[in-house]
């Protein structure tokens, strides 16, 4: 940007450093941008953290925090934060330490979170490349289901199959992924149609690579970068969900604690013990926040048409 | 004009039938039978458990199941001479039972026809108490679509005249926040600080005090929408005001805004008056999900807020296993969402005159 406005021969580069400079790849680009980008940074290291306290549940309970959070103890329940030694965040309508069970819901509500975007993801993307390359009735037939299933709200749909199967965590996967995938698949779908005509898959097509290889060694790593930008907000987005489901009484069913469903007592819960509300929202406000940030960080850092190239030359010569 | 709306209808009709068809295969894969759901016995006499059975029809294959709640059962046996004995059959056997009397012929209409069933709980139609409660959900939702529409293309016409400045940081802050809170959350927030406990200002929910023969009329009873509004506004601010934002800078760079700045106009009217009413034309085609998310997320508003309508209604059937009920507001909702898209996309086609037929 600033080249057009500096007089000529006032920007000294090195014409052969340029040259290796202009073939830094989408990656390292990226990499040189989140790395600079501060509020980005910060979500991923909050992030970070709450994975890592979650995943470590077990240890911090056992050794730090030296509580059972899965015993009640009806003789010191409603324990405001630090009336009782030993309770940090005080403890629930059935004396459990509430910071345990934030920790342990944690680790529902991410596990869940992750890992039903990652196979919704996986299902876009095959379902999508599968109909962008093949076309005809198979996509014809894709499209109509992909409309059929957009066309009832989610969260009915939702509602509806939770009720009915009552699943545990590893269900609820099954079932956010099985529904969540259709955005996926009309991205996936509409970049392989334009991709599938470039001249490195028309090439891989002429020297006899099959469909399976084209599909998903050239195009797909393609679009990696806009996958794993989706990924953010679609975790952050089933996060919620399964909160609001969890609320609902139609997700993880108690005693395992989500987020979701530490909520669900609602507003006499809170009436009685604001505090037992507050910290669970707070924790899914900042996760999903993070992660819709990190989306947000993510978008910018491989968006192509921002151009850093000079920026980056002068830091390679400090 | 004509038939692109014809050929849009049109193509929502197979959608219509893939939406019967999923709903009711989640349905019948639910465990559990209806019969003991329906009579709510367990003890049930295997005779009676028999007999009521054979009149709900769970003992045919599903595909047969479907066609009756769909089509109905009046044109699969029915009785030709009047005298109230079912005398001709198709897809169905004439005497089910096999006592070597007939049954008594269909009588239900099927969905297509309006004819839901009678919901388990409540002993009545169950399309006619989806319709009573749809008129409180319609409110909440136009409330909160006008409110959400007004406030936040107003915020995001600004964020992007002021494009990099303190309003427009703030506004993008405010966005994403207000998408990544739990707004079951919120509402309870909310409810504590402004209802009963604390300031005590707003009521506790509900579409209005509880009196009998119904609400009174809607300028009667604000302060009961106030919360639910503006708690469910907040998502929707968060969409429009950067949907809006993105749609101004988009046309700024456009050929015909620099048209009309090298023709000297001034920057109020540039903005407002060519950039502003372009950038309004994608709106249109928002709208259509918009109506669909907040249909979708009334199950959770109207929960946390003890507002009496569709959303509501189906979580407590769900509780209750109400079938007819459940399925019901799930086909009525997806009517009202694929209508959502065709209006959209027909609002879109209008607006703008590049959308070619």
């Amino acid at each position: 940007m600033s080249s057009q406005t500096q007089p000529a021969g006032v920007v000294k580069i090195d014409p052969a450093k340029h040259e290796t400079l202009r073939t830094r790849s989408l990656w390292e680009k990226a990499l040189y941008r989140i790395r600079r980008d501060r509020l980005t940074l910060v979500s991923i290291t909050i992030l970070v953290i709450l994975a890592l306290s979650s995943v470590f549940a077990p240890i911090i309970t056992t050794y730090i925090l030296q509580v059972d959070h899965t015993k009640p103890n009806l003789r010191n329940n409603y324990m405001p934060p630090g009336a009782a030694p030993g309770h940090i965040l005080g403890t629930d309508e059935a004396g459990r330490d509430h910071l345990a069970r934030l920790l342990y819901g944690g680790q529902v509500s991410l596990a869940i979170g992750f890992a039903a975007a990652f196979l919704s993801l996986a299902i876009g993307v095959s379902l999508g490349a599968i109909m962008g390359y093949f076309g005809g009735i198979i996509d014809d037939i894709m499209i109509w289901f992909i409309t059929t299933l957009n066309s009832i709200p989610q969260l009915f749909l939702l509602l509806m199959i939770n009720a009915l199967l009552s699943p545990g965590p590893l269900s609820l996967i099954l079932v956010l992924s099985f529904l969540g995938w259709t955005g996926t698949a009309r991205l996936v779908r509409g970049e392989t149609i334009s991709l599938k005509e470039r001249e490195y898959a028309v090439a891989a097509r002429a020297i006899g690579a099959s469909p399976w290889r084209i599909m998903f060694a050239h195009i797909v790593p393609n679009i990696f970068s806009l996958l794993i930008i989706t990924l953010a907000g679609a975790i952050g987005g089933l996060i919620l969900t399964e909160s609001a489901l969890s609320f609902l009484g139609f997700g993880i069913k108690p005693p395992t604690p989500s987020w979701g469903n530490m909520l669900s007592g609602g507003l006499d819960l809170l009436r009685r013990a604001p505090y037992l509300v507050i910290a669970p929202g707070l924790l899914i406000t900042i996760t999903v926040l993070c992660l819709y940030i990190i989306g947000d960080g993510l978008r910018d850092a491989f968006d192509p048409r921002i151009e850093d190239h000079v920026k980056m030359e002068e830091e390679e010569a400090l | 004009m004509n038939k692109y709306i014809i050929r849009r209808l049109v193509q929502a009709i197979p959608t219509f039938f893939g939406i019967t068809l999923l709903s009711y295969l989640i349905i019948v894969a639910a465990p559990g039978d209806p019969v003991s759901i329906m009579t709510f016995d367990p003890g049930i006499r295997p005779e009676v458990r028999e007999r009521l059975a054979l009149q709900m029809g769970v003992s045919d294959p599903w595909t047969v199941q479907y066609l009756r709640w769909l089509l109905g059962d009046d044109w699969m046996r029915w009785d030709s001479t009047g005298d109230g004995i079912a005398d001709h059959a198709i897809i169905i056997p004439l005497d089910v039972n096999g006592d070597g009397e007939p049954e008594p012929p269909g009588n239900r209409l099927g969905i297509l026809r309006g004819d839901f069933g009678r919901s388990f709980a409540f002993k009545e139609d169950a399309l006619k108490l989806i319709v009573e409660r749809l008129p409180a959900t319609i409110e909440l939702n136009i409330a909160t679509l006008v409110v959400s529409l007004s406030i936040g293309i107003t915020l995001g016409i600004l964020a992007a005249v002021w494009r990099g400045g303190a309003f427009d940081n703030s506004t993008r802050v405010m966005a994403v926040v207000g998408d990544s809170v739990p707004l079951f959350w919120l509402g309870f927030i909310a409810l504590m600080i402004f209802s009963a406990p604390l300031l005590n200002v707003l009521p506790m929910g509900g579409r209005c005090a509880p009196v009998r023969g119904g609400c009174p009329p809607i300028y009667e009873r604000m302060e009961y929408l106030i919360l639910p509004t503006v708690v469910v506004s907040l998502g929707g601010i968060a969409g429009w005001s950067r949907f809006m934002r993105a749609s101004m800078l988009e046309n700024i760079t456009a050929d015909y805004i620099r048209t009309a700045k090298a023709k000297g106009l001034s920057n109020r009217t540039v903005w407002f008056r060519h950039g502003m009413r372009n950038a309004l034309i994608p709106a249109a085609t928002f709208l259509g999900p918009v109506f669909f998310s907040l249909l979708g997320g009334s199950a959770i508003t109207e929960t946390v807020f003890t507002w009496p309508g569709v959303g509501r209604f189906l979580v407590q059937s769900l509780t209750r296993q109400d079938y007819p009920v459940i399925m019901a507001s799930v086909v009525i909702a997806s009517i009202l969402t694929i209508l959502g898209y065709l209006v959209s996309d027909i609002l879109y086609a209008m607006f703008d005159p590049r959308v070619r037929f």
